[in-house]
């Protein structure tokens, strides 16, 4: 008979003792590698994962319900709270789909901008995941060497838009601001030594005996399961799907930029390290290419930033100080929000983590009447139930690791 | 006369609206304006019933029955190669039409195309999983039963995800609260003791992390200390701390255990 206490309460209907050798390990909701707020019910056979049971909900803000009591621009900044390692893909997910519902076309200057802003927030992404997942492993230098030149890229966006986490840089219809005088040579200082930096985190883990082995044919991933687990991004590259949505389903000017799309058919977790770092490669590549747009902008004379749509956009902050018309109408627009045409959109653009969706339901109101997330993350969470059982113990932390989920992002 | 709020749509309104507004539509286009999107309708179309079909913001939208969804999103995934499920939620039209639209959203990598599938059912009624087809739906399904109380015919998992496994309700309906209940304090006192004991008995403690500045028993007053279980006033004086006594620090040299005093009851 069980003694009962307050340490040890006695349940009637359970049954403590197990006849066959199966623990169940609870992994977190607190625990440092689950970067977040993750609950793994682990069942276990000694050291092996039998099943796995992912819990999630501890950072649920209920998202979509704020949406659809938030006129559009408000949205913006809570967009923000999804994937904080990367805020401004976020912002430009929602504002993309925004656009494309009241179809508008955003000025080239702006997409220029825009597609700084993502690129440097993938680097950053890719940076931190580094960062945390060789921190998870054991390897420090790696950690302070990434977190180095995340800092870097930080404030140069802190330097544009005033924040380093949430950005907020992005607005329906264009940017708020013009890059600011040191934005690019910041920047070319920044891409110039990324491929040393690159090269330093590759000389530290490529070869390193205790890296591949944590990395190495663990957590494989097959092409068809990635594909039934609604997995994309680098998870899906990872396991020989080359499907990058920047090069499939171009928007802004990534059709004018030139970059490879790295993919690999091994799909274990050394694999995604590999596509992480091969992306920042190309990541830069783009930023290299941005800039020179950027120049001819400069040169060409174009210095919209926002799109013209008085129904929609407010005017500039000069023609609101200066012409009555103009004040009237951003009036209505702040108090009252835009009003979007009747009509639904489902926009996807590649997030650092994968394909971000935005899926808009207007009824012509100021709110949105559904606005749905796809925030990839959550299914790249979902797969740790198939994913687990079969590892080890100490494989779930290089899994989660580079499965690069991020709470905010899961839980919403 | 207090303006008519409608109980099955608390959400927030648009306070003004003018009375010529009308809103525009989003364009809609033939599916046999696309050449990729019309032979997939064919495909469709020529075993199951299609309710409705066009092409929005370049992707393309077909409404069907919901009983055909398992059987249409196999067809689609086995014949038309739309092998991923991006994505599938509800939307809340009880108010309006006493249901909900399910909508699936269908990725084809081969075509680069996306199609959404909707349906409508009524509430109350249950969809049929789809998660055999696409292991994406186990979670989404979870998601969409947590969030609407749809529930999956056939899931092997049907609990709440995101909220807490006891939640009363489903968030993202349209009936469901946008604030919390003021009144929620005194429903308990209310019915057990009855609305003239408000008064006696107070409100109840509904939040375990509430810290109360009069209370003497549970909560140590740091720099306003009082002896336990005095009435607090608010006006007690700053207790000076003396963190070491005057002259060093006491420590006893020669102990005798006669002339101690042994202390019993913990409370004293």
């Amino acid at each position: 008979m069980q003694v009962k206490n307050r340490l040890n309460p006695f349940f009637e209907n359970i049954s403590f003792d197990r006849v066959d050798n199966e623990m169940i390990l609870n992994f977190g909701p607190q625990h440092p590698s689950a970067h977040g707020q993750l609950r793994l019910m682990l069942h276990l056979q000694q050291e092996m994962i039998v099943k796995a049971h992912p819990d999630i909900g501890y950072l649920h803000r209920g998202m979509e319900k704020m949406a659809e009591n938030m006129i559009y621009n408000e949205f913006m900044p809570t967009t923000d709270r999804m994937d904080y390692i990367a805020s401004s893909s976020n912002n430009y997910g929602f504002a993309l789909a925004v656009e494309r519902l009241i179809g508008l076309e955003v000025p080239r200057r702006a997409k220029v901008i825009r597609m700084m802003l993502l690129e440097i927030n993938r680097v950053m992404s890719h940076l931190f995941w580094l960062a945390t997942t060789a921190l998870d492993i054991g390897a420090m230098t790696v950690f302070l060497f990434a977190f180095r030149e995340r800092e870097y890229l930080m404030d140069i966006i802190e330097g544009y838009c005033g924040a380093r986490l949430t950005h907020s840089a992005i607005r329906i219809g264009g940017v708020p601001l013009d890059i600011q005088d040191s934005f690019i040579s910041q920047l070319r200082t920044f891409l110039d030594k990324l491929p040393a930096n690159i090269k330093d985190y590759e000389d530290l883990l490529d070869t390193n005996r205790i890296w591949l082995m944590r990395m190495e044919e663990v957590g494989t991933i097959s092409k068809e399961m990635a594909i039934s687990w609604g997995c994309t991004g680098p998870m899906l590259r990872a396991s020989g799907v080359a499907w990058d949505l920047r090069k499939e389903e171009p928007y802004e000017l990534y059709d004018e930029v030139e970059f490879r799309v790295p993919f690999s058919d091994k799909g274990d977790n050394f694999a995604r390290y590999r596509i992480y770092m091969e992306e920042m490669r190309e990541s830069a590549k783009i930023l290299y290419q941005t800039i020179e747009m950027y120049e001819k902008c400069v040169r060409d004379g174009q210095t919209e930033l926002m799109a013209h749509s008085p129904k929609y956009i407010s005017a500039s902050k000069l023609d609101i100080m200066t012409q009555n018309y103009s004040l009237m109408q951003h009036f209505v627009l702040v108090t009252q929000g835009m009003r979007p045409p009747v009509g639904e959109v489902y926009v996807a653009t590649e997030s650092p983590k994968g394909e971000l969706g935005f899926y808009i339901n207007s009824q012509g109101g100021p709110y949105p009447y559904r606005l749905k997330l796809r925030a990839p993350s959550f299914w790249h969470t979902g797969i740790l139930t198939d994913l687990l059982p079969g590892h080890y113990i100490p494989d779930v932390v290089s899994i989660i690791g580079t499965t690069n989920i991020v709470f905010g992002e899961v839980d919403r | 006369m207090r303006a008519y709020k409608p109980k099955d749509n608390v959400q927030a309104k648009a306070y003004y609206t003018d009375r010529f507004f009308v809103s525009p539509q989003v364009a809609k286009f033939s599916p046999e304006s696309d050449e990729v999107f019309a032979q997939d309708l064919e495909a469709i179309k020529s075993k199951f019933e299609v309710l409705d079909a066009y092409i929005q913001v370049g992707q393309m939208v077909v409404y069907i029955k919901p009983e055909d969804n398992f059987r249409v999103l196999k067809l689609m995934k086995k014949e038309l190669t739309y092998t991923q499920l991006t994505e599938m939620s509800a939307i809340d039209w009880i108010a309006q039409r006493g249901g909900f639209e399910v909508f699936y959203q269908m990725l084809s990598m081969d075509k680069r195309k996306r199609i959404r599938i909707k349906m409508f059912i009524k509430k109350g009624e249950a969809v049929n999983s789809v998660e055999k087809l696409f292991r994406s739906a186990d979670w989404s399904e979870r998601e969409m039963f947590d969030m609407f109380g749809i529930e999956a015919n056939g899931h092997p998992f049907m609990k709440r995800i995101l909220m807490p496994y006891d939640w009363q309700g489903h968030p993202l309906l349209k009936t469901y609260p946008l604030q919390g209940d003021e009144f929620a304090a005194w429903y308990e006192v209310d019915k057990i003791y009855g609305k003239e004991a408000r008064d006696a008995i107070g409100p109840e403690l509904r939040d375990p992390a509430k810290v109360d500045r009069y209370d003497s028993e549970r909560f140590a007053r740091l720099g306003h200390e009082v002896p336990k279980g005095t009435k607090i006033t608010g006006n007690e004086p700053k207790v000076v701390q003396n963190y070491q006594e005057d002259g060093g620090v006491f420590m006893i040299k020669k102990f005798d255990k006669k002339d101690s005093v042994v202390i019993d009851d913990p409370q004293r």
